[in-house]
């Protein structure tokens, strides 16, 4: 593999950049005669927006422009789309109500903008939006999931009766039926998957720029994916036609998924930029994220499994409601039905799965993709309920999943999902060597001597990800494709630039990209430039999001590679008078096998641009692309093991140990792999202990600052014992599997079993914080 | 932020003069809720008056009865201090207990009391150890001080020039922080006097801000240990309730924070 290769833990590239503060974001570009944004939002979580009054505003100094939803409408520019399209089980299309980017009536969700001010500093336009009258006529709102589907509840959209999005089933319910009318055993739960806020560290932005007289726009966006942006802006928004915009997505902060999706800020930073006839910026703070981000997660379900006696799995039935808040976000139909839904299968052997999901608006905050999406409410469902079976029928909860693991691949799981390879036992054996499991019972037993309460609690996750084969997704409702691009420029001289779809916003592109050019040509990274996140350099791209830039993305790069490796290997053969056949590529040069006669990289590149001495009807040149369409997800599996005490006097929960086993196929840098791992694991680790946005019963949100939203930080957290096992993806060349949400994932359900655990009590939800855990060890539900 | 302006006194009189010519001046101490609140623009003082680099507002001093910490102190110079770690080991953990480094390189003792934030640590120890707030016009007992919710015995415009802290013959802090604001949750500072009074304080509890819990004070004088307080009853009523604890919660931590302090002050 060489130094820099393939499987090497190489230091990041990037990271010279970001840790000495010279990392370019989007709020450090400042172009000239830029104004400021500032948007105008909602305090209530429903109400009519009567009037708009700018006058005073408009009067104050340095203000440019007052504008507003219905002038929005006025223009045409289009409501944000859901590009992801449901049926429900009784054949009907998703019903969406509209959303607009600044509303012209309604507000149905608090921090909905209804106007910006346009001014010459940030400051003079947060002056001049307090100035701005907006007179609300506030209506009835409903935050609560089951609140928002009861019969008389306030109703968000005409076209949404019951504030039912869609009633969606997937599986056999017949099987099913006849499954638990077999069953020796049937284990019920309701669980609820709590709502999250992404927290990007940085917060969203956007630059708009409009040049009259070319008619066209450049948007710098904190963005995951640049090109689709620009594709949505402009094939739904009638904002530009797409050679006419260019979106650049520079450094981005973290995203999560939260920064996927095109905002109502980008739209009118565009729109506005046009009307007034200069830059406009807009960056969001805190409390803007907390408000406007799309949140995460946010499901009540109810899960019944039946068992044979021989605790068999025989079937599975789920009912979820999952909150989509106020509008339909980008993707957000798609999270709990095709990403959720379709890993409920888990590890497992199960014959019959019968899934329904209820999408329900409420009056809160829009809910898309957030690391996991989808799958890790599935993991969560799941695998607490194989823990709760393994109590319910006094079984150790190892030997019920060893029981009733999937060991012969391919698998067709009864929910759409075929299982390319794993090896399930393997991850399980090695986790709980890790923890060494077999010495629970005495630590537990020493802990009790000293007051503590000790618990165990077992996670075996599987996921769906590097997504995904376009036809696949498009038979399912999507609207887009999900293959990725790349291009491979070689210089002449010899240094590299890959171009590509993929989208880095802290996950290391810039080296594991690098990594796969020093595996084949045998150059130093430092040679090679990675290039991505600006439309007007990359051919196209989907983006970064579900686990996909390795496995989809990287894939690309490798078929962008060949060929440009097999012209520059014709160069070579014609330059050394040998066959083509016996060069091969090592150190930076070709070379003629079992002979000294070499030509270096930086000749031939030079040779392919002079285009001097070429093989006859060669085209001059050594740039290459690629698109590369996966045939199947890939299936990362892993098991999670936590151990945990409890203190019974505050409900407090410490870690003692978490080991984390992931097979993630082949790994390009297992040092960022770990990374992810521990960053996905906190996350997890922060749904189930920490994390939870709130609402009251008006809408009005409970956790809208870090003073009450409970982020992890590093003392809340274990030391992570890491490790892998390997089953490569025969999916894609590289054996590539993603390792971006695993953590996420998998996680939560392996704290939530060591609490229920050591507590001895199954009734326990997340967040589970200390004052819920006090409770349950004292017999009550919080 | 809204338009302001920023003062630096040099002592303390010109600090009151410049408050006084203010329109609506505020003092700057630690800076730690004034500066985010400003930032969010829930306050718009006319004037900002810093104190922090008045000398004579900085320092520790002790006698034999009585630890003097002067109003600009900063939480680190508490936790960290000889003097205090001495008279009042219990003061210099709760300092040490505050917030992250970076608050307690600029959080002071005075910003804390004139703030009351209801679940501040440093309002615990004051009215346990049953201290006296000096301030420019006059000294205050610890018991007439705290008013209820970010409200302090202080006229407008006067200054905490230090507060003086009996030195205790036992004291403990046991703090239980809140998951997000790392504030306390609950906090509870025991103490006993040199002529044997028991004082108890909880902060972060209760619905009025720091409070005595005359419970457990009898509970601890008749018997100064941890397994006194098993039997003693916390009523909810009063207390706070929201997601990061309900009231029955924040009663049960009262209980057991008190028990964690008493075997901490040994």
């Amino acid at each position: 593999m060489g130094v820099e290769g393939i499987g090497a833990r190489v230091v990041r590239k990037e990271d010279k950049r970001f840790i000495t503060g010279k990392g370019r974001y989007v709020d450090d570009v400042k172009l000239t005669g830029m104004t400021h944004a500032h948007f105008i939002r909602s305090p209530h979580a429903h109400a009519k927006v009567k009037s708009i009054d700018p006058s005073a505003a408009l009067k104050m100094p340095g203000v440019v422009a007052v504008l507003n939803g219905k002038q929005l409408v006025d223009d045409k520019v289009g409501n944000l789309i859901c590009g992801w399209a449901i049926t429900s089980k009784d054949g009907s299309p998703m019903k969406m109500g509209a959303w607009p980017a600044m509303a012209p009536e309604t507000v149905r969700f608090v921090g909905q903008a209804v106007a910006v001010v346009i001014a010459e500093s940030k400051n003079l336009a947060r002056d001049a939006a307090e100035a701005v009258v907006v007179d609300y006529e506030e209506l009835p709102a409903v935050a609560d999931i089951r609140a928002a589907i009861k019969p008389g509840a306030p109703q968000l959209h005409p076209e949404a009766p019951g504030n039912v999005v869609y009633d969606w089933a997937i599986g056999d319910e017949n099987a099913v039926k006849d499954a638990f009318s077999k069953a020796a055993n049937v284990v019920k739960m309701e669980l609820t998957n709590n709502r999250l806020v992404p927290n990007a560290m940085e917060p969203r932005a956007a630059i708009a720029d409009y040049d009259a007289a070319e008619e066209h726009f450049t948007l710098y966006t904190t963005s995951q994916n640049p090109h689709v942006a620009r594709l949505v802006l402009s094939a739904f928004y009638n904002i530009a036609p797409e050679h006419k915009l260019r979106v650049i997505a520079p450094d981005v902060g973290g995203g999560f998924g939260s920064k996927i999706f095109i905002y109502p800020e980008e739209m009118v930073a565009l729109w506005a930029s046009k009307k007034v006839g200069r830059p406009v910026k807009w960056t969001g703070d805190r409390t803007e994220a907390f408000l406007t981000d799309a949140h995460g997660r946010d499901h009540v379900s109810t899960a019944e499994m039946a068992f044979d006696k021989d605790n068999k799995i025989l079937g599975l039935r789920v009912k979820t409601y999952a909150n989509f808040g106020a509008y339909m976000s980008l993707f957000s139909s798609s999270v709990p039905t095709y990403l959720y839904a379709t890993l409920l299968s888990g590890q497992y052997i199960i014959p019959a799965i019968y899934a329904e999901v209820m999408g329900v608006y409420t009056n809160t905050t829009p809910v898309d993709a957030y690391r996991g999406a989808g799958r890790p409410e599935a993991s969560y469902l799941l695998e607490r309920l194989m823990e709760t079976a393994a109590r319910q029928l006094k079984v150790d909860p190892t030997e019920l999943r060893r029981k009733n693991f999937i060991t012969q691949f391919p698998h067709q799981t009864p929910v759409i999902m075929a299982y390319d390879t794993g090896d399930f036992v393997a991850s399980l054996d090695a986790a709980m060597k890790a923890i060494d499991y077999a010495g629970f019972a005495g630590r537990k037993a020493k802990a009790k001597a000293e007051g503590k309460l000790r618990g165990i609690g077992v996670s075996c996750y599987i996921e769906a990800c590097g997504i995904a084969p376009s036809k696949a997704v498009g038979s399912l409702g999507a609207g887009v494709g999900l293959w990725e691009s790349a291009e491979v420029r070689v210089n002449p001289v010899g240094t590299i630039e890959i171009l590509t779809g993929s989208h880095s916003h802290g996950q290391g592109h810039e080296t594991t990209f690098c990594q796969l050019v020093a595996e084949r040509l045998g150059v130093p990274i430092s040679q090679v430039s990675i290039v991505h996140g600006d439309t007007d350099k990359v051919q196209f791209g989907m983006g970064t999001y579900g686990s996909r830039s390795a496995a989809v993305g990287l894939t690309a790069i490798l078929k962008a590679m060949e060929k440009m490796e097999a012209k520059a290997r014709k160069i070579a053969a014609h330059a050394l008078e040998a066959s083509e056949a016996d060069i091969v590529i090592e150190n930076g040069e070709f070379k003629v096998t079992g002979t000294d006669k070499a030509i270096a990289l930086p000749m031939v590149a030079l040779a392919a641009y002079t285009a001097h001495n070429l093989p006859e009807g060669m085209e001059p040149g050594l740039k290459e692309s690629a698109f590369y369409d996966p045939t199947n997800f890939t299936f990362p599996a892993g098991a999670y093991i936590c151990e945990l005490e409890v203190d019974p006097g505050t409900g407090k929960t410490t870690f003692v140990n978490f080991v984390a086993v992931d097979d993630f196929g082949r790994m390009i840098n297992p040092m960022i792999v770990e990374g992810q791992v521990h960053g996905g694991l906190a996350q997890g680790i922060g749904q189930a202990l920490l994390e939870h946005a709130v609402y009251d019963g008006s809408g009005q949100p409970v956790t809208a600052s870090f003073m009450d939203y409970t982020m992890p930080r590093a003392d809340d957290l274990p030391s992570f014992k890491i490790d892998h096992t390997t089953t490569l993806c025969p999916g894609n060349p590289l054996g590539i599997k993603g390792c971006g949400e695993a953590g996420a994932i998998g996680a939560s359900a392996a704290v939530i079993n060591a609490i229920t655990d050591a507590i001895g009590n199954n009734r326990l939800e997340m967040p589970a914080t200390p004052d819920r855990v006090w409770h349950a060890i004292h017999g009550q539900a919080a | 932020m809204y338009q302001t302006t920023y003062h630096r006194a040099s002592s303390v009189d010109e600090a009151a003069s410049l408050f006084a010519k203010g329109k609506e001046a505020k003092y700057l101490a630690g800076g730690h809720t004034l500066i985010p609140v400003m930032k969010q623009r829930l306050a718009a003082p006319s004037d900002v008056i810093d104190l922090a680099r008045i000398k004579e507002l900085v320092g520790i001093e002790a006698s034999a009865d009585t630890l003097t910490i002067k109003a600009a102190t900063a939480h680190s110079d508490v936790a960290t201090s000889d003097a205090v770690k001495k008279a009042i080991p219990a003061l210099a953990h709760l300092a040490s207990q505050i917030g992250d480094p970076a608050v307690r390189y600029r959080g002071t003792i005075g910003g804390s009391l004139a703030n009351n934030d209801p679940a501040a640590d440093y309002p615990a120890a004051v009215l346990a150890t049953g201290a006296t707030i000096k301030t420019n016009k006059r000294s205050i007992a610890a018991d007439d001080f705290f008013k209820g919710l970010f409200t302090t015995a202080l006229e407008d415009g006067e200054i905490i020039t230090a507060v003086l802290f009996p030195v205790t013959a036992k004291a403990g802090y046991a703090k239980f922080p809140h998951p997000a604001s790392r504030f306390a949750l609950t906090g509870v500072f025991v103490a006993r006097t040199k002529s044997g009074d028991v004082r108890v304080a909880a902060t972060g509890a209760s619905q009025n801000g720091v409070m005595r819990v005359a419970a457990l004070e009898q509970a601890l004088k008749a018997n100064w240990s941890a397994a006194a307080i098993d039997g003693v009853n916390i009523s909810a009523n009063g207390l706070l309730n929201d997601i990061h604890g309900s009231s029955d919660y924040r009663a049960n931590l009262i209980k057991v924070m008190a028990q964690r302090a008493v075997v901490a002050a040994g």
